[in-house]
């Protein structure tokens, strides 16, 4: 046996190193999964002891519109209906999202379209620095300005689902629209051309080509919108109003699962029907989470631009 | 296109000393089904230049890759790869060992962002290479060797990045030759080169065999009459034929191989 | 109407919702920083907040938050470098990298107060670390570890393949060619991605009410023994941020002066970001052009 033969045959220096960089790898990894799984584990098994060991009914914790969960209704039943909330969280969401989706859409075709160099230099900033304000200032400005305008127009609180719209579509905007300029740049720029070359004007072009070809991708960016409207906690505890009351208008006070969570999660003894009911608030917002996840992943598999 | 007997071979093996063998080997990417190469039999000839030619797709880049298992994390490769009396194709051999004995030159110059000393000793201190009088004398050998160093000795410190195609290519020659492998695989090293930086680098491969069993992948028919002494056409994931260079390209004795050569092909 | 008429309308009508945008932005800013800077002093940054009194400060939440971001950054990096570096470099492409790749969607769609509430279950009561720096610098790990990965991995791509092919054809350990030629390569990226990501959890809120706490205690910032409950290095301690105090004020409404307190802790809180935003693009630009020799 050579020396070469030698060498091949046994583990080297390189050998060693790379089983390290597989244990290093792959602990981290691992870590992530134990993470994720724990978080589902932990969230589901406090949201369902509302269920499970309090025995409320499921479909009157979803339906029931008397959220006070601390005394009992007429029939001796805790007051655990959640519909208000999420009645309010879902209005937040699609309202934001519908006002957001216009602006987002344009300013997106602005950059890749109408002016994609100096419209990408400056536009692009704006919209980063739209994502780097945080939300508790997002919060702050609501409650500084839009409030007291709303309250001066139309009288009330100025708290409400309308105060909340406004501040979460300024927040979701960024979102929208960078996804959105992604969508719009995925599309081939042959799509373009061949529609320019056959005489359509521009806008003909955008309207009946591009936004048709980036359909999937468009509205997988308004569902992460979506997603972060839903979510959000702070800015909209701080506009809302934060009464567990169903939304007759746009304007009363009322509460989102997230302002619920955050406002009474700390005046409520660990393991009594109070808490759990919350943590059961958490759980429909990981559950949501979950379903925008599939939503973009169905829509993302349905809708990829095969070419 | 002209359909050949793609079973219709003639594969001579080279007198002398053999510095690698393979034995039937067949090659498959990912899951495919499909074969990209199949039953590569064929000897190098130690400090010979083997030429492998053929068209895109022929399978010469996926059969030189898996000559120092390149092709590990790709493609499935079957069948012996012989070296030193070891089936380096085994997953019991040490690839790393294997990598350092048969270097690998390629299509595109890929420096790393470094110094181009930097280039040089990297893989020599992480095999332990220490000593600066060792390392300093590595780098200084392996760029004359490449002919690199009479342009460059004056700032082995400057960016690897900012120096020429051509040069870059030769420094990576160099940086191959400093680990001071047995045998030098070479693809398609001269494509995205000049024809200047081309000439110079077929001179500094002939200057290499004498120290070095080379095995080149090229599409250009002439660099391969000009380099080499033993050539390989490969044709659709086939060896047509493997014979001396000179017989190769005007007594072949295979049709494909002669249509190949004359330019009579597809 | 002619099409092109139409075409002009829409073209002036796609400007018009852009600039409308860009206004939004500008009044933020302006707003921001016009109600903001005036309440920015030097006995503002300096003196710890008052509860029932005007004329407090934010000396300890600005402290607590820039020890937080530290804090999160030395846990959250490296477990994001090794997933980023497993995604790129290890994964096969097969049904268990897809789950991990699901696994890490799913933590980035979460809410941050569900994180914040996980963070609340597991460290501050199971595992009794209480209201805590560590405790708030885990719950952002968790609500930072997707993002950072997304960005290091994205990072590691970009990098040519032929680079690993150099280093694994010259004999390297696949470990000793990331570590050596791949990470340097990516490092700009990377860098990038961090800055980013601290301006992100540098304004985080919701994830810290429950876990960092609401409450700061008074620092002794002379006091350098990280074990001593008041010293200001003390993980164990509840620690409030700028952004948690910025909520606090104004929904508890029992600090006289708290639109002016949060006006200015606002403002700070932007300008640092502002910062963190410039200064990400100053340091990827800059390593960029170093890295390529000029070219």
């Amino acid at each position: 046996m050579d020396d070469i033969q030698k060498k091949l045959a046994l583990p080297s220096k390189a050998s060693r190193e790379d089983i390290i960089g597989r244990i290093v790898s792959y602990s981290c990894i691992a870590a992530i999964i134990i993470l994720v799984i724990s978080i589902l584990y932990f969230i589901t098994s406090r949201g369902l002891a509302t269920f499970l060991t309090d025995h409320v009914n499921l479909w009157q914790f979803l339906t029931g519109k008397d959220w006070n969960p601390g005394s009992l209704n007429a029939q001796g039943k805790p007051q655990v209906g959640a519909l208000p909330m999420i009645v309010t969280s879902f209005s937040v969401t699609i309202l934001s999202a519908l006002v957001a989706t216009p602006f987002a859409i344009a300013v997106a075709l602005f950059m890749t379209d109408i002016a994609p160099k100096s419209g990408t230099k400056f536009l692009q900033p704006v919209i980063e620095l739209l994502v780097g304000i945080p939300s508790v200032v997002y919060g702050f400005i609501g409650l500084t300005v839009v409030v007291p305008v709303i309250r001066n127009l139309f009288g009330g609180t100025g708290a409400g689902i309308l105060a909340g719209t406004i501040v979460l579509f300024v927040m979701v905007l960024p979102t929208i629209t960078s996804l959105a300029v992604d969508a719009l740049r995925a599309v081939p720029a042959y799509f373009r051309s061949a529609s320019l070359a056959l005489g359509a004007t521009r806008f003909q072009t955008i309207y009946k080509v591009l936004l048709r070809a980036a359909m999937p991708r468009l509205l997988t960016a308004v569902i992460f919108g979506m997603a972060r409207a839903f979510g959000e906690a702070l800015a909209v505890q701080m506009v809302i109003g934060n009464a567990v009351l169903m939304p007759h208008n746009l304007i009363t006070p009322t509460s989102t699962l997230t302002s619920q969570l955050t406002t009474n999660i700390g005046n409520t003894i660990m393991g009594t029907l109070p808490n759990n009911a919350l943590w059961s608030l958490a759980l429909i917002l990981l559950l949501m989470s979950l379903v925008f996840n599939l939503l973009v992943r169905y829509i993302g598999k349905r809708g990829e631009i095969k070419s | 296109m002209q359909v050949y007997d793609l079973n219709k071979n003639h594969i001579v093996t080279p007198p002398g000393e053999i510095a690698l063998s393979t034995n039937q080997l067949q090659v498959n990417y990912g899951n495919s089904k499909q074969a990209s190469m199949v039953d590569a039999s064929l000897s190098f000839p130690r400090f010979q230049i083997t030429a492998l030619i053929g068209a895109s797709g022929s399978g010469k880049s996926t059969y030189l890759r898996s000559l120092n298992r390149m092709n590990d994390r790709i493609a499935t490769v079957h069948g012996e790869i012989m070296y030193h009396n070891t089936n380096i194709n085994s997953p019991k051999v040490n690839v790393y060992e294997v990598r350092k004995h048969i270097g690998m030159v390629f299509q595109k110059p890929n420096p790393f962002a470094k110094s181009i000393t930097e280039n040089i000793t990297f893989a020599l201190k992480a095999a332990g290479i220490t000593n600066r009088q060792e390392l300093r004398q590595r780098v200084e050998t392996s760029l004359k060797e490449a002919a690199l160093w009479d342009e460059v000795k004056d700032d082995l410190n400057k960016s690897a990045l900012a120096l020429s195609g051509g040069q870059q290519q030769r420094l990576c020659i160099a940086r191959s030759i400093a680990m001071k492998p047995d045998i030098l695989l070479l693809d398609e090293p001269a494509s995205a080169l000049d024809p200047i930086s081309t000439a110079k680098l077929e001179v500094t491969l002939k200057e290499l065999a004498k120290n070095y069993t080379i095995i080149i992948v090229t599409h250009n028919m002439q660099q391969a009459s000009r380099v080499s002494s033993y050539t390989a056409f490969f044709h659709l994931g086939h060896v047509i034929e493997y014979d001396q260079t000179e017989t190769i390209f005007q007594t072949p004795n295979i049709q494909a191989t002669h249509d190949y050569v004359t330019g009579n092909f597809g | 109407m002619t099409p092109n008429q139409t075409d002009r309308l829409a073209t002036r009508f796609i400007q018009f919702l852009v600039l409308i945008v860009v206004l939004i932005l500008l009044f933020l800013l302006g707003d921001i920083i016009i109600s903001g800077l005036p309440h920015i002093s030097w006995h503002f940054l300096t003196s710890p907040a008052s509860s029932f009194s005007a004329g407090g400060g934010i000396r300890d939440q600005l402290f607590n938050s820039l020890y937080l971001l530290v804090l999160t950054l030395i846990i959250s990096f490296p477990l994001a470098l090794g997933s980023a570096i497993y995604l790129s470099e290890y994964a096969g492409d097969n049904w268990f990298t897809s789950l991990i790749r699901t696994a890490i969607e799913v933590l980035s769609s979460l809410p941050s107060v569900v994180v914040g509430l996980f963070g609340y279950l597991l460290f501050v009561i199971e595992f009794h670390l209480g209201f805590s720096i560590l405790s708030g610098a885990i719950a952002l790990t968790f609500f930072n570890l997707p993002l950072l990965i997304r960005s290091i991995e994205g990072s590691l791509h970009a990098v040519p393949n032929s680079q690993r092919e150099a280093g694994i054809a010259l004999g390297l350990s696949n470990w000793r060619t990331i570590r050596g030629i791949l990470l340097p390569m990516a490092l700009p990226g990377i860098l990038t991605g961090i800055i980013l990501s601290a301006g992100r959890i540098f304004g985080e809120a919701a994830a810290l009410i429950y876990t960092a706490g609401q409450s700061a205690p008074i620092l002794d910032y002379t006091n350098w023994n990280p074990t001593a409950s008041s010293s200001f290095l003390n993980p164990m301690r509840p620690a409030e941020t700028l952004a948690v105090h910025i909520w606090k004020v104004n929904t508890e409404g029992v600090t006289p002066d708290a639109v002016s307190i949060s006006a200015g802790s606002s403002a700070v809180l932007i300008i640092i970001i502002l910062l963190f935003n410039f200064g990400a693009r100053a340091i990827g630009n800059r390593m960029y052009k170093k890295m390529t020799g000029g070219k």
